[in-house]
């Protein structure tokens, strides 16, 4: 019995003893820190700043605006256009050399209708034919994130522009053309995901600035909206987005999309040269919902090849091309790419089956040989993996020949190069 | 005979060729890693930063990871030209240049063979004491007076100049003489350069590409000497 009482005690004074112990250690814990009566809820004049900061990003703002080397918006960054070197304006708000002057209107009308401050018609580098689908309160936001940067005083470079596009008047002319106001408009039978995307792709990515094709007076066609083109004085290849031949995205994952624009290396391909510029400073900072609706955009543009596919005639190669081009292969390219093409997505590039490869114009592929390639750093790929230049090693016979056999092995549908076309992109500086 | 003689030596020259050019294709062990993050470099600086045939590519294996991240920042930032790279690093992050520069630092692959074409032996000498004594009578201090006593360059910012094929020092120096290539202010380098005569530049590019292998690669610490010229990538 006292045996019993005993134990009872004993029992007590362990549960009392653990109970303390936990006590304490509840005590020790660290928990909510008290609320600080001075800690506000950001002001309405932050959440506007960060917005059009996120929104200047998403008009990829900074990439012409600064110069290399240079203060961000100071401009002076030199743009070669077919008509002669544009000057880029700074858009610090610095009240003599910048647009420290303008009102939030200023501003707006000049997004929207391609009009400066001072009433100049603006040349169409500046992407007014997009951004005129911006709407008034992100206007109004990229205005006022453009007020909050640091004001640098640096003036403006003249245009370098030949005779006769140095005659402001004749935009009066591309306008009528060319150029069609008016802000977005959504269109209420798709989803809000699918508007989203529209308006981020039409407006401020200005995607269509290179996707479509520009014609011999700097203009492009609505009806050809997004079906391609070279890019003018880079002498790269913006594929077709409409086209499954090129960069149509209609068989691709949603996935893939998302990598290949937030990320800048996907399972399909690998973004190089000015689309990787656009992934570094502009889609790679854009949420994970924006990316997912341009992607869901994208998949959706209607497809219509311009082209047929080639003729089996049109692919017929050389067996003694078809041989040096497979040897080449082996030698310099199977490391990283694969016996069959397959590649280490998203690390190395799969080439069978990537458009990119196979399109019409062999520009890409040609210059990846020659120049390598480095895809964006970017917040989710931060340590890319690289593609040598083979430019030194490879003659013009060797380069074509291994462009041709990735074009046609592997059951690609691409067509032949000639040690001319691989010629013509060797004298070019990588750019 | 002679024949077989003739045979016999263009074969080492074309085997020697192509093993000196297997260094600059890609290979890799493991996708994850930095050996096969860089293969990028590989077709110009060798697998391990050792150079290659190609005369004017050169070698940045064991030069300061200092150095080798502001020439990377400088080529992406336009601030160094030349094309090909400035095409390659232009959208890479700071963060990865500083990573990749330390990568190349760190290798010690065997140097290349000395260079062996024909260069009078004035010109040899008048290389030798520029780069051992330099010239007080033009203002010029030795090459090893911030470059290393071995010439392996010196940390934070100074690179090696062993192992350097003649063409690439060569243009370098005139690059700077002409105002092409610079580096931090006070810019020491742009000092010396433009007291070089064209004879100077051919002379030192001569001697350099002739020394033999260092036995320690690796550059020497800061500020075991003093500098005779002030060099803003010291400090």
């Amino acid at each position: 019995m006292s045996l019993g009482k005993t134990a009872l005690r004993l029992i007590a004074a362990a549960v009392i003893a653990v109970a303390a112990i936990a006590a304490f250690i509840a005590w020790q814990q660290p928990g909510l820190l008290p609320v600080d009566p001075r800690a506000v809820a950001p002001s309405p004049t932050t959440q506007v700043i960060t917005t059009g900061e996120y929104l200047a990003r998403a008009g990829d703002c900074v990439a012409c605006h600064t110069a290399p080397g240079g203060r961000e918006f100071a401009g002076g960054r030199a743009m070669p256009t077919p008509f002669g070197a544009l000057y880029v304006p700074n858009i610090t708000p610095d009240d003599e050399t910048g647009i420290g002057q303008w009102t939030a209107d200023d501003f707006y009308r000049m997004m929207h209708t391609g009009v400066s401050r001072d009433g100049t018609l603006l040349y169409p580098a500046m992407p007014f034919a997009s951004y005129t689908k911006v709407t008034r309160a992100d206007s109004d936001a990229i205005y006022a994130y453009l007020m909050s940067v640091p004001p640098v005083k640096q003036k403006n470079r003249p245009h370098e522009l030949k005779f006769p596009f140095n005659n402001r008047d004749l935009l009066i002319g591309w306008r009528t053309l060319y150029f069609q106001q008016g802000e977005y408009v959504p269109d209420p039978s798709q989803s809000p995901q699918w508007n989203r995307g529209a308006y981020l792709v039409q407006g401020l990515g200005h995607c269509s600035m290179c996707h479509t094709a520009i014609n011999a007076l700097g203009g492009s066609s609505e009806s050809k909206a997004f079906e391609g083109g070279m890019i003018p004085n880079q002498n790269w290849y913006a594929p077709s987005l409409t086209s499954n031949r090129e960069a149509g995205l209609g068989n691709w994952e949603i996935k893939d999309i998302t990598d290949l624009l937030q990320i800048g290396v996907s399972h399909r391909g690998t973004v190089y040269g000015p689309m990787a510029e656009v992934v570094y400073n502009s889609l790679q900072y854009l949420t994970d919902e924006d990316v997912t609706a341009m992607a869901v955009y994208l998949k959706a543009l209607p497809q219509r090849d311009s082209e047929p596919p080639p003729t089996s005639q049109a692919r017929l190669v050389q067996p003694e091309v078809m041989e040096l081009g497979r040897k080449v292969y082996a030698r310099q390219c199977a490391m990283c790419h694969g016996n069959e093409g397959k590649g280490f997505p998203p690390a190395y590039p799969p080439l069978a089956g990537n458009q990119s490869i196979t399109m019409a114009t062999p520009v890409n592929p040609i210059r990846m040989v020659l120049n390598g390639g480095y895809p964006p750093g970017t917040r989710k790929n931060p340590r890319p993996h690289g593609m040598p230049p083979f430019a030194h090693i490879l003659d013009d016979n060797e380069v074509s020949a291994v462009v041709t056999y990735i074009r046609v092995a592997w059951d690609n549908s691409g067509t032949p190069v000639t040690p001319a076309e691989a010629n013509a992109l060797r004298k070019l500086l990588p750019e | 005979m002679l024949l077989r003689a003739f045979l016999f030596v263009s074969i080492a020259v074309v085997s020697c060729a192509s093993i000196a050019q297997d260094e600059g294709l890609p290979a890799f062990k493991q996708l994850d890693s930095m050996e096969a993050r860089v293969q990028g470099c590989v077709t110009c600086h060798g697998q391990s930063g050792q150079g290659t045939q190609d005369g004017y590519f050169p070698r940045i294996a064991g030069k300061p990871a200092a150095y080798l991240y502001n020439q990377l920042v400088a080529f992406r930032d336009l601030s160094r030209k030349y094309p090909p790279m400035n095409y390659l690093v232009a959208y890479l992050p700071d963060a990865y240049l500083r990573e990749i520069a330390d990568h190349f630092s760190k290798q010690r692959p065997a140097y290349a063979p000395r260079e062996q074409g024909a260069v009078d032996a004035a010109t040899l000498e008048r290389g030798r004491i520029l780069a051992t004594t330099g010239d007080a009578a033009k203002g010029i201090p030795p090459c090893i007076s911030c470059h290393g006593a071995a010439l392996t360059g010196m940390n934070p910012g100074i690179p090696g100049l062993v192992g350097l094929r003649p063409t690439y020092v060569a243009a370098q120096l005139v690059r700077w003489r002409v105002g092409d290539r610079h580096a931090a202010e006070p810019d020491c380098m742009k000092r010396i350069a433009s007291r070089l005569s064209d004879a100077d530049v051919t002379a030192v590019a001569s001697w350099l590409s002739r020394q033999d292998a260092p036995a320690e690669a690796s550059p020497e610490s800061s500020n075991l000497v003093r500098m005779p010229f002030a060099c803003g990538s010291q400090q």
